[in-house]
């Protein structure tokens, strides 16, 4: 949780990720951001998200994305 | 009698078709009929409020409406002037300023968004237009005085510079534009669209157009399903969409993230991309998983109304080859020519012009500039004669096929030598481990900086390229990056990149 706190944190250093849910939905993240989020998870955790994880739920609050890297981790 | 105005191929569909959906996104569907009532209802509001032969800003998100709109105008012999929203402020500022517009008509949804700007024109409601009665006499007469060569849109386009110009297009050469690429496409009234493009480009001509012309079917995607590449696919399944026209980098989001292992466009066979070169890589990707569909390859600027190349894959292509932007379209000319305006030979570079009714009017508001490109064709001295200088180079390969090389500004003088950025990009993007790269070149420093994306390291990819480049053609430094910005049409942003770059201390 702390290392995509801190990805997210260097991206937009003028945002507060801890407190917002819908980083998708209120367009607080673009597009460029989603792939740049991707790489940065891939590099820095080792952990690849596959095309069909790729979707709003899971990058809509740190805790989701946490959660998904989490989870794709663990399999 | 030969076709006048754009709208002919509305009024023909909606007697054949005026139930069936022309326009659709998540909120609201139009069928012809709709857009027919709407666009005559609108026309007359305006011609009620006496504006005729204006341009008429549509400040509206993208929507069928808004569309609806863009007809609406021309009914009332007006030229639209498409602005989102979502366009960066600056932008928005410098159009109004450009224009001064005697109307513009929106969406109570953005009325919040307008009035943050300034401008002295009458303000016009979509919801309340649309309410207009019919006036069948006062549209007909504005019909009965038209002319082909009257403007339709204007589209602002960014300048090298950053200001951006307003391009003007006529009935004639979007009808000319509309009935070559319906017919290489092969579109019909089986064709179902899936919009990428914005419709403040002219790249949604594309869909726009052909929709109204066959009685085929747009559906405008949600921007948003442009980040989630199994929901985008889900949604050309679900409208079982047969046809895309979109920006290579919309196109490769798909592939990149190996979509097709999960998930594949079952109804797709129409695909036709531009306006930034396709790595190969993806390209193989998207052949392999769609085997039957057709690609096709298009090149064209603004000012020459929608795409004036084009080059159907007819072959594998592999790591290192480039896609040919092809040929013209019927009834355009490309004169490629040098510096000293003389055709270039066979394989050698030119700049690419363009000859024909394709042109459009020129700059709004802007002669200087409409001189400096829309010039006298310098290989006539016989009689007035107008072509556009495109700035962008290109040349024949050995099947005569029309390739791109770079933007003509990109030449620098480095190190003695007459450099082609395009050139040392080229290179760069036929290794393996690149995925896209920007050259620039900072001239206070005398340095080439690439900036790229990919797998290689910045030490491997020098050693490489020290195999690869002449000396002075090799970047001074290399920067890799998670990601290039892309302007909102898709292409590398090489401005924000260059004032990050002269930033740099």
């Amino acid at each position: 949780m702390e290392e995509i706190l801190e990805i997210l944190q260097e991206m937009h250093p003028d945002v507060d990720f801890e407190k917002e849910q819908h980083l998708i939905d209120d367009r607080i993240i673009d597009s460029l951001d989603i792939v740049t989020l991707i790489s940065e998870i891939d590099d820095r955790l080792d952990v690849t998200i596959p095309a069909e994880e790729i979707i709003p739920e899971n990058f809509n609050s740190v805790k989701a994305l946490s959660e998904l890297v989490r989870r794709l981790d663990e399999e | 009698m030969k076709q006048k105005n754009v709208l002919e191929y509305l009024e023909a569909t909606v007697v054949r078709l005026p139930d069936k959906v022309a326009y659709a996104d998540d909120e609201i569907s139009l069928t012809f009929s709709d857009v027919y009532h709407h666009s005559r209802a609108i026309g007359s509001a305006l011609l009620d409020k006496g504006i005729c032969g204006e341009p008429v800003v549509v400040f509206m998100p993208k929507s069928p409406k808004t569309i609806a709109t863009f007809f609406g105008c021309v009914y009332g012999g007006c030229c639209y002037v498409p602005i989102d929203p979502e366009m960066p402020r600056f932008r928005i500022e410098l159009i109004f300023k450009n224009l001064e517009p005697k109307a513009v008509i929106c969406d109570r949804s953005v009325m919040g968004e307008l009035e943050t700007y300034e401008f002295s024109g009458e303000l016009m409601f979509y919801d309340e237009l649309i309410k207009t009665e019919i006036n069948d006499a006062a549209l007909a007469e504005v019909r009965e005085h038209q002319i082909d060569t009257d403007p339709i849109y204007i589209v602002f386009t960014s300048g090298s510079t950053g200001v951006p110009k307003g391009v003007v297009a006529c009935h004639r050469s979007v009808i000319d534009y509309i009935e070559q690429l319906s017919e290489v496409l092969g579109f019909s009234e089986e064709t179902v669209f899936a919009n990428q493009s914005p419709l403040y480009f002219d790249a949604c001509l594309k869909e726009l157009y052909p929709t109204i012309k066959f009685g085929a079917t747009a559906y405008l995607t949600p921007k948003q399903l442009f980040m989630f590449p199994v929901k985008l696919v889900e949604y050309l399944n679900e409208h079982k969409v047969n046809t895309v026209c979109w920006v290579v980098s919309a196109l490769t989001m798909i592939s990149a993230f190996n979509t097709f292992d999960k998930i594949k466009p079952e109804y797709l066979r129409t695909i036709a991309f531009g306006s930034e070169v396709f790595p190969i890589k993806q390209f193989k990707r998207w052949r392999a998983a769609l085997p039957e569909a057709t690609f096709t390859n298009l090149y064209g600027p603004t000012e020459t109304t929608g795409m004036c190349c084009f080059f159907r894959v007819d072959r594998d292509f592999e790591l290192g080859d480039v896609i040919p932007i092809g040929k013209p379209f019927h009834n355009r000319e490309i004169l490629l020519l040098t510096d000293e305006n003389k055709r270039a030979a066979q394989g050698e570079v030119g700049e690419i012009c363009v000859r024909g009714t394709a042109l459009t009017l020129g700059y709004y508001h802007n002669f200087e500039k409409t001189n400096e490109v829309f010039v006298q064709n310098p290989l006539n001295d016989r009689y007035p004669e107008l072509i556009y200088r495109t700035g962008d180079l290109g040349k024949l390969n050995e099947r005569g096929e029309l390739i791109f090389v770079s933007r003509k500004d990109h030449q620098i003088k480095h190190m003695g030598h007459r450099i082609e950025l395009g050139e040392i990009e080229v290179n760069v993007n036929m290794l393996a481990g690149v995925s896209m790269c920007c050259c620039l070149f900072n001239k206070d420093k005398d340095r080439i900086e690439l900036f790229y994306t990919g797998e290689i390291g910045e030490s491997e990819l020098m050693t490489v390229l020290k195999d690869k480049l002449p000396r002075y053609m090799l970047p001074n430094k290399l920067n890799k990056l998670e990601s290039l910005p892309l302007t909102p049409n898709g292409k590398i942003d090489r401005v924000f990149l260059q004032k990050q770059l002269e930033a740099k201390k």
